[in-house]
């Protein structure tokens, strides 16, 4: 229905709910969703404002195709001050309350001031309230989720929610809607409950309307889908696989960092990979995969359902229901952050730990990687079991992990030092070395070492190191577009640029990144120019995508950010890869980094020059 | 001589039975290419498209990159992840 060309401003504070028109001039330079919350939210707050105190703001944003019939058509976002960085957060979930917000007649809802108390936003249509929520405080997002389904006697109403961890104050919590999708990354969930705020529940019946052509548009969502059906990625590899297919892939090709990135290659990785989700294990004879899933919209469905092996110690220590069957199962990632970079092999821990994230709100890549850097701290003897209620915390104990969830949701042992993300844990225990941050955001699954160019992109990355903001991956290994040398820097400042600016176009469409595995912006500039109003050419998407980044580097550099933050662990920077095809690389990052700033249109200290600005329009 | 082959994800269906999931040793003689590999696992063109020898790329160079002992070829069909 593109723009519903209506926004909802929640003043917290006073309790107030109003409606506003869309501002359909920032509507036309930045789209929608990532783009144009951002630029409401750089219009709004101070860039140098605490991000968990009521003065910052936190925005639900969906994007023109959000609620459409196009493929995927049911992203929405979270952007606001991430209390886990400092930077700017934008969280972007599948799901299926994007498509409810867009059927209440919402574009977006922002959020500001902080509730003297717990509260939850009920919106049905045109009817909008904040209502108590102090019996869902402390409660799980799970338990919230139900609790207000039974409340509302309301199958279809839609529900975003924070855990306890958000209410805890864990710097890396999320936004879990619809139980098992999350606005993951960067502390968008702590922010929400900073301001008390612990719900959103929707339901909209309004339905689809506002299309600029509905013959153009239905005709292009038509062709996308036919593309994403005949594609052998997103028409056969995704739904079987998920994106778990690629732990052997990177493993093979010496990508996987292990151990809290110490090493590259992990000994153990086939043991927790998408292939061994699909065996039949001996216990009962079922496979930890049940089916797939998909999200509003969705054509490609590559969402996991799994279950935990019965005999396992997971199962057998806690025997409440919502263990014991099918739940939202591990992506690649949070295999990777869970498994390879805590040692961990073992599928069913793996997994128990990632119901435990959707269940509780907290993002697992963060989560995993500063158990891993604890685990390290332990090997060093700068924690030790005085901290952790007696927990062995070793690298490859799956007792260990599932402990550190379990203490991270109790607020016991090192849990309140777990919830502070690796940078300040490892701050903490004299050691900030080890902290495998960008910006203080912790590292995705690839290893700058291993990969050159997903390097470059997490050390300019705006929310910290995020492979979902330029995925060089794609062409790194994948070979889409086109397969460029892992380890050659050259050309790869310009691969990172591309890629940056077209995932932020993407992101602020209201579709998912995994479409561009088959589409190119030959197949997404003409849903969006169906949609909306004006010309969309692939020449103007491209320039939105790259004025938002833009955007989003000079809220940046306002809150305090220089080049100095566009680095990289010394570890990735001096310690060679010990072993395996990519033996003795390190991450050239000083070779690329100059080249970016400049094709960017930066100086080298990596502020846009006053030609750039004018030349977005900033 | 001795090599190895893993196949991957869907092409895991082709290997012949065995002990590990992925991996079995083949006998193939001096001169043999990826390619005459591939074609002996009857893996289909289109199929064949990470084509790792030692963990390197020979994606393109499958027709002439020959073997040498001790070699593992692994395989893996269109995929992707993120």
């Amino acid at each position: 229905m593109s723009w519903t060309r209506k926004i909802l401003r929640v003043n917290l504070t006073e309790g107030t709910c109003t409606p506003e028109p869309l501002n359909m001039k920032w509507a036309n330079d930045y789209l929608g969703q990532r783009g144009l919350a951002t630029k409401y939210l750089v219009e709004e707050t101070d860039p140098k404002v605490d991000p968990l105190s009521p003065d910052n703001k936190m925005i639900m944003a969906t994007g023109p195709l959000t609620g459409t019939a196009a493929s995927t058509g049911g992203r929405y976002s979270v952007i606001t001050k991430g209390p886990l960085t400092g930077a700017i957060a934008c969280s972007n979930s599948g799901g299926f309350i994007g498509n409810e917000f867009k059927n209440a007649g919402w574009d977006m809802i922002i959020f500001e001031g902080k509730s003297p108390n717990p509260v939850y936003l009920y919106i049905e249509n045109d009817t909008v309230e904040l209502r108590d929520a102090s019996h869902l405080w402390g409660k799980s997002a799970w338990e919230a989720d139900e609790i207000l389904h039974k409340e509302h006697q309301n199958p279809e109403l839609k529900i975003a929610v924070v855990g306890r961890t958000a209410e805890n104050g864990c710097l890396y919590a999320g936004v879990i809607n619809d139980l098992h999708r999350a606005a993951g990354r960067s502390g968008v969930g702590t922010v929400m409950a900073s301001k008390n705020l612990k719900a959103v529940a929707v339901y909209g019946t309004k339905g689809v309307d506002g299309l600029d052509n509905p013959d153009a548009f239905f005709k292009a969502s038509d062709d996308g889908k036919q593309v994403l059906a005949e594609n052998a990625v997103t028409g056969e590899g995704l739904p079987t696989y998920g994106t778990q297919v690629l732990m052997n892939v990177i493993n093979s090709v010496g990508g996987l960092p292990a151990r809290n990135m110490r090493d590259v290659g992990f000994e153990g990785a086939e043991n927790i990979s998408g292939e061994a989700m699909h065996e039949p294990r001996p216990s009962d004879g079922k496979p930890n995969l049940v089916t797939n899933g998909a999200c509003f919209g969705c054509t490609i469905a590559c969402g996991r359902i799994s279950t935990i092996d019965p005999t396992h110690f997971t199962r057998q220590k806690h025997p409440d229901p919502q263990y014991q069957g099918a739940s939202g199962g591990l992506e690649y990632e949070a295999a990777w952050s869970l498994g390879a970079d805590t040692g961990v092999d073992d599928l069913d821990a793996l997994t128990f730990v990632n119901f435990i994230c959707n269940e509780d709100g907290f993002d697992p890549i963060s989560f995993g990687c500063t158990v891993a850097a604890a685990m390290e701290l332990f090997e060093n003897g700068k924690i030790t079991t005085d901290d952790t209620d007696g927990v062995e915390l070793k690298f490859g104990s799956a007792e260990a992990l599932v402990a550190m969830a379990e203490q991270l949701v109790s607020g016991e042992g090192l849990g309140p030092d777990i919830a502070l993300g690796s940078k300040r844990l490892c701050e903490k225990y004299g050691d900030p070395d080890l902290s495998m941050s960008v910006k203080g955001l912790e590292f995705p699954a690839y290893d700058p070492r291993g990969f050159q160019g997903i390097g470059l992109n997490y050390a300019t990355s705006n929310r910290g190191a995020c492979h979902v903001r330029g995925y060089t991956i794609a062409s790194e290994v994948l070979g889409i577009p086109v397969k460029t040398e892992q380890t050659d820097t050259d050309g790869k400042p310009e691969l990172v640029k591309a890629f940056q600016d077209a995932t932020a176009l993407v992101d602020s469409a209201g579709i998912c990144l995994f479409t561009t595995f088959a589409w190119g912006m030959d197949n997404i500039a003409p849903q969006i120019d169906a949609a909306c109003e004006g010309d969309w050419s692939i020449d103007r998407c491209l320039e939105v995508g790259e004025r938002i980044w833009n955007m989003e580097r000079m809220y940046n550099n306002a809150a305090g950010f220089t080049a100095d933050d566009d680095t990289l662990p010394k570890r990735l920077l001096k310690e060679a890869i010990k072993s395996g095809p990519t033996k003795g690389q390190v991450n050239r990052l000083g070779e690329m980094l100059p080249k970016y700033y400049e094709i960017r249109g930066w100086t080298q200290q990596g502020e846009p020059t006053s030609d750039t600005l004018s030349r977005l329009g900033l | 001589m001795k090599m190895y082959i893993e196949l991957y994800a869907s092409l895991m269906k082709l290997l012949p039975p065995g002990k590990e999931r992925f991996r079995r040793e083949i006998k193939v003689d001096k001169g043999t290419t990826v390619q005459d590999v591939i074609d002996r696992f009857n893996i289909p063109m289109e199929q064949a498209h990470i084509v790792l020898v030692n963990g390197k790329f020979v994606c393109d160079e499958r027709e002439k990159h020959t073997l040498e002992e001790g070699d593992v070829l692994s395989i893996w069909p269109p995929v992707a992840g993120g």
